[in-house]
Formats: structure tokens, sequence, C-alpha cells
């Protein structure tokens, strides 16, 4: 029931006329749901902000939360809610403090028991219903922009390559690797690869929790890429558990090395650069 | 038509493809190149595709191809400078051109040459040298 613009502006002179007591009622109902986890200054302060909303709100006489009069109020409600989105406050609890204003207006109007009384309290007692679902929808977007926030963060810092030895690089892969994360991963080595000129390449999954058939599959379309390319990779880091893991589900690496620890790759490699390095000496 | 330039350095005849690769050129480049292994008798040759934005699998199965012929011929191929993006393009259209010997680039080439190069001369050393090393041993 959306309220009409006489009903409107009688609230907003009630919020008005009882701006100071309702203010100090709306805190004390409001904080017994945060439990002191916002301090009363602040929260009062944020309040009363919002009770200027509503009654400016009201006195624009916006009968929708989505009316031009609102604007200001949903800005507020946007603000508030993000701030606690940020602060690790739950949506219940942001909603709860804007559901107590009605206790407060409640209580302002006082044991006036007539049925207008009554229509005008269900109408406005809506309209800050839906002002506690649109924190909702606000504490929502904000959530969701920090989680793609982090995971564009996750992806930036989960792939470097590092130079083991001359013409030696190594990729330590820590973390899931979903389709993503190994396209980030397949692209940085081939061009780190580029850029050295280094012939060898070794892809460390000792961070790596699981290998699935996906998992392997991204790792040898890597080592594939960069055979093309004229770079040979090793596999290293293959704990126990999931080498029973590779071999429970058939997968096979075919004719690319794989040894148990970073160590072991390395000593591969420089055993087998040593040799062409020897061989090199021995023509000369 | 535009033809690729092969050049000869050393025992190594050198392709630097810097156009497109158009289905006629491959297969022009690939009767140049083996007029040419036959007239030079070089051992090894060396296609450079680093300025390549695209290999399609035609372009791939010319290569394939030279590389076959070459053996034919005794000499060694390798395809140097791969871009990443093609590497991958070439992973995902399931292409991993078997037969294909590749480097970074082309200095690690010609090192790869020499080093199968050396090895087959090895070999023949062996052959020749085992008498000689057992007579050594048993005395």
């Amino acid at each position: 029931m959306p309220l009409s613009s006489d009903e409107a502006s009688r609230f907003a002179d009630l919020l008005k006329e009882h701006a100071e007591s309702l203010t100090a009622r709306w805190v004390e109902l409001a904080g017994a749901s945060l439990r002191g986890r916002l301090s009363s200054a602040e929260l009062r302060r944020q309040l009363d902000d919002l009770r200027k909303g509503f009654e400016q709100a009201m006195r624009s006489g916006s009968a929708h939360l989505t009316d031009e009069g609102s604007a200001e109020l949903r800005a507020q409600l946007a603000e508030i809610s993000g701030h606690r989105a940020r602060q690790g406050f739950s949506a219940t609890e942001t909603a709860v403090s804007i559901f107590a204003l009605k206790d407060a207006v409640l209580e302002a109007l006082g044991n006036g028991d007539d049925a207008g009384t009554l229509r005008d309290y269900v109408a406005f007692s809506a309209f800050v219903d839906r002002a506690a679902l649109f924190t909702f929808d606000s504490y929502v977007q904000v959530r969701e922009s920090l989680i793609a926030d982090q995971a564009e963060q996750l992806l930036e810092l989960s792939t470097p390559v590092v130079k083991l030895w001359d013409g030696v690089v190594a990729v330590p892969l820590v973390g899931t690797l979903d389709s993503a994360r190994a396209q980030v991963v397949m692209e940085r080595l081939l061009q780190t690869l580029v850029d050295t000129g280094s012939p060898y390449a070794i892809i460390d999954i000792t961070g790596v929790p699981a290998v699935d058939t996906q998992v392997a599959q991204h790792v040898l379309k890597t080592v594939v890429a960069a055979r093309l390319m004229g770079a040979d990779c090793i596999i290293s880091g293959i704990r126990p558990q999931i080498a029973q893991t590779i071999v429970a589900l058939g997968i096979e690496f075919g004719d690319i090395a794989t040894k148990a620890s970073l160590a072991d790759a390395l000593r591969y490699v420089l055993n087998k650069t040593n040799r062409s390095l020897n061989t090199k000496r021995t023509e000369r | 038509m535009e033809r690729v330039p092969v050049l000869k350095i050393g025992d190594i005849l050198l392709v630097s493809i810097q156009i497109d690769m158009e289905d006629q050129v491959a297969l022009q480049l690939q009767e140049d190149l083996a007029d040419r292994i036959v007239a030079t008798g070089c051992h090894g040759v060396i296609i450079d595709i680093s300025a390549l934005d695209i290999v399609d699998s035609f372009v791939g199965r010319t290569l394939a191809t030279i590389a076959s012929v070459s053996r034919v011929l005794d000499a060694e191929t390798v395809v140097v400078g791969m871009r990443p993006a093609v590497a991958i393009t070439l992973v995902e259209l399931g292409l991993s051109l078997p037969g294909i010997r590749t480097a970074l680039n082309v200095e690690l080439g010609i090192e790869l040459l020499a080093r199968s190069r050396q090895d087959e001369l090895t070999e023949l050393d062996f052959d020749e040298d085992e008498p000689d090393a057992a007579a050594v041993s048993t005395s």
C-alpha cells in the first residue's frame, strides 16, 4: 500500500517534531543488535542522517523508494550498506538497523488507537521495509564487487615465472588450476621463454592441492605448446598422493620428464645442458 | 607471386619468412628448398617463423612435409621462433606438428643442428674405434 501525499507529509512532520527523541530511541534499538561493534556516536550520526533522509523523502511526497524525491535517501542507504559490508556486518544486521525505525516511530506515535493512525503507520512501515530491502541489495552488490576484485588480484599474483639457472626457468604453481588461470600461466610461461631464450622450463606443481584430468590437460597443453616453440618442459613436485591419483585416472604424460622434487628436476636439466656443453667442448 | 628467400650460411640453409604464408607461397618454398638442398649439399635447414602471426593447418602440414623431404635429402630441419600465441592456437587445434624439431631462436637452432650433426659423426667414430677400444681393454 503506497503512501498518499498527506500521509507522507504527516510523517515528515512527525520525523521533524520528534527528531531528538526518535533518533535517540532508534540508536538504542539499532545499537542493541550491533552489540557495540559500532560506536554509538557513529551510529547516531549515521541514523540521524538517515532520519533526515527519510524526512526529506516524505516531504517531497514520494510514495515509493524508487521515486525522484527519494534519490538522496537511496544514496544514503547504499553508502551505509556498503560501509557496513566492508566492515564485516551481515546483511541482516544492516537491515535490522533500518527496521528499528519502525519501532521508534510507533513509540513516537503514542497511544492514538484510531484507524487512521494505524493505516498511516502500515503505509509508512511498508516504505521502511522497502528501504531495508534496498540495503540488502546494495550489500550484495558491494560484496560481489569485492569478490570480483579479489578474484582478479588472485589471478595477478598467482603466476610468477622465475629464472633458476642460465637457460632454465621455473613456474611454481600454487592453488587450484582452473581454465582461466591455466591460460594465464601458459601465456606468461611461453612469453618468458621467448624473452629469456631459455630452452628449459620446469613446471612445479607442489602447491597444487589436487590434480584431476582437467588440470592435467592444462599442464599437458602447456608442455606441448612449449615444445612447439622449441623448449623442453619438466614437471616436478609430484606428491605421492597425486602420483597415485594420476595413475588411477589413467593420465598419460607420455615422454614428458616428471620428477618428484624441484631439486631433482634442476639436476636433470643441468645434466642435460652439461652434456651438451661437454660435447661442444670435445668438438673443439 | 612473392617468394621466400633461402640463404646459405656455412652448412645451413636459413629461411626467414617475413610475409603472409599463403598456400602457393608455402608450396613454392617447399620446392625451392628441395632444389637448394640438393644444389648446395647443406645438412641443416632453419625456418624462422618469428614474424608469422598465423600458422594454419596447411602451413603446419607444409612445414612437416618440408622436414620429411629434407630428411630424405640428409638435411635436418629446425623450425625456430614460433610465437606463444601461435603455439597456443596450434595446441588448441590439436596440431602438435610431429616430426618437426623446434628451437626458441635462430641461435639455439644453429646449436641444435650442430649438436645433432656432432652426434651423428661421433656415432660413426665410435663404430670405427670400437675394435681398438676392445683391444685396449683386453690387453
